[in-house]
């Protein structure tokens, strides 16, 4: 992957940028934010769990010693380029509209041999305390789908219905504090503090936003999957917690992806 | 006559994947999207699944799918929330500006990661202006800079300032304000310090 000038040009980066904050007294804090980004744009760690995530993908592994590399992630089997431009999709052999996550749990139950709950066991890393198979197989697997156009059919009609039922779970308000996606994500140009918001009832909001995950969260030191952004974004709703690969979470995903459509996929990024 | 009836059934269930089917209504998508979300969380730390049975204003605001509601509906929503405000019964309405400060900034509460102990905050300053030292603010609602100082620091303005907190959904139906004193966020002691912190002429919101 990455040579070792970029790992140390990421590095330096890092380290300029902890200098920010006191620049953030001058001038308006906005444009420092907007500089800190884009400072980071210029190297990303992400490559890191990508490498990862190809050697996961590579080596035979589970129960079964056998590779993902039969798993057909739906342009056919072992096929990775462009395939998470097409996700969700529905599988047939399934016969359920999945994500990347929740077809990659699939194939290494169904392919690999492990349990259902071995296979979901660190859906999310925490450091070195737990590193995610899941989220270094997905920075592997979207950084081959860079530049290409997002293209999710809705096609099959249970494609069509999860699309529905995505867009529904958008606008549903609930919990103690009355939140929903569209609380946040309803109206153009708003902040939550300083945090720029994408308005992902337009098309052009949906393809920024969707196009910019999985991201290396600098703040957690973390790759962040699209299921971890839906996850976090919940708890904040004050909602329960989301179930990793659940049917809600394939469903938001559906409608923002399919939203996403025509907009070329750039990531895995880089955020704050 | 039997084989005819299955053969129709049969051709029926050939014709679903390929689009033929009537698409669901909306109603039954609601319905299967409300089951579909009962079926995808689990209950954490202080949040139980209840926090997904929707009361009826989060229901219709739902419904609207982010557009403004009808005036009829409006005015619905707008009555019945208003009835379920309670303003305090020593009739004071402003506590301490300064804890009411720390109360706008605190994002903490409610989540299933929050300590049920707390702190429970109401992060104001995630979706508002408030005094002009604190420039890491949120744009989702108006700013409140100078609040009192514009309005007026009569009791009518802290009525209103006190029954928004409370329950905002009485004053501008489907809001994204959390309904603070109703949904049982805050206490009541909590909304009196905020209402000070928006009200006092000593807060440095109204400088």
């Amino acid at each position: 992957m990455s040579d070792f000038s970029r790992r140390g040009s990421w590095l330096v980066l890092l380290l300029s940028v902890l200098a920010i904050p006191a620049a953030l007294a001058q001038g308006s804090a906005v444009d420092e934010i907007a500089k800190y980004r884009a400072a980071l744009q210029d190297g990303n760690p992400a490559e890191l769990w990508a490498a990862r995530g190809e050697d996961l993908w590579k080596q035979k592994r589970g129960p079964r010693q056998v590779s993902l590399e039969q798993c057909d992630l739906g342009l056919g089997a072992g096929v990775v380029k462009a395939a998470y431009t097409r996700l969700p999709r529905y599988f047939a052999d399934a016969d359920k509209v999945m994500d990347l996550e929740t077809r990659l749990v699939w194939c290494m139950v169904a392919q690999q041999g492990y349990t259902d709950a071995d296979a979901k066991k660190a859906p999310f890393g925490n450091g070195n305390a737990r590193k995610s198979d899941i989220e270094a197989l997905v920075a592997y697997i979207t950084s081959e789908s860079r530049g290409i156009p997002m293209n999710v059919s809705i096609a099959h009609p249970k494609e069509a219905a999860m699309y529905r039922i995505g867009e529904k779970m958008f606008y549903f308000r609930g919990g103690p504090h009355d939140f929903g996606c569209v609380t946040c994500h309803g109206e153009d140009g708003k902040r939550i503090r300083l945090q720029d918001l994408p308005n992902l009832t337009k098309i052009e909001g949906a393809q920024k936003a969707y196009t910019t995950w999985p991201a290396y969260r600098v703040s957690q030191g973390e790759l962040r999957t699209f299921q971890w952004r839906l996850y976090d974004c919940f708890r904040q709703q004050r909602f329960p917690e989301l179930i990793f690969g659940s049917d809600a979470s394939i469903a938001l995903t559906m409608f923002l992806a399919h939203n996403a459509n025509g907009a070329a996929f750039d990531a895995p990024a880089i955020k704050r | 006559m039997m084989n005819m009836t299955r053969i129709a059934v049969l051709i029926g269930v050939a014709l679903l994947p390929l689009g033929c089917a009537i698409a669901p209504s909306n109603e039954e998508i609601t319905a299967q999207s409300t089951a579909m979300l009962k079926a995808s969380f689990k209950a954490t730390g202080q949040a139980g699944l209840d926090r997904l049975d929707q009361d009826e204003t989060q229901r219709m605001c739902s419904e609207l799918a982010g557009k403004a509601p009808s005036k009829e509906t409006a005015e619905k929503i707008e009555k019945t929330n208003l009835a379920t405000i309670r303003y305090p019964a020593d009739g004071k309405l402003l506590g301490d500006w300064k804890n009411g400060e720390k109360i706008a900034q605190e994002g903490r509460g409610k989540q299933f990661s929050d300590d049920v102990a707390g702190p429970v905050g109401a992060n104001c300053y995630a979706c508002h202006q408030l005094t002009p030292q604190e420039v890491s603010f949120g744009t989702i609602g108006p700013s409140l800079y100078q609040f009192a100082k514009l309005r007026g620091y009569g009791a009518d303005t802290q009525r209103y300032a006190y029954g928004k907190i409370f329950n905002a959904e009485a004053f501008a139906a489907c809001t994204t304000m959390p309904r603070f004193g109703h949904n049982g966020i805050l206490t009541e002691q909590q909304m009196k310090d905020v209402t000070a912190l928006l009200m006092d002429p000593q807060s440095p919101v109204n400088k």
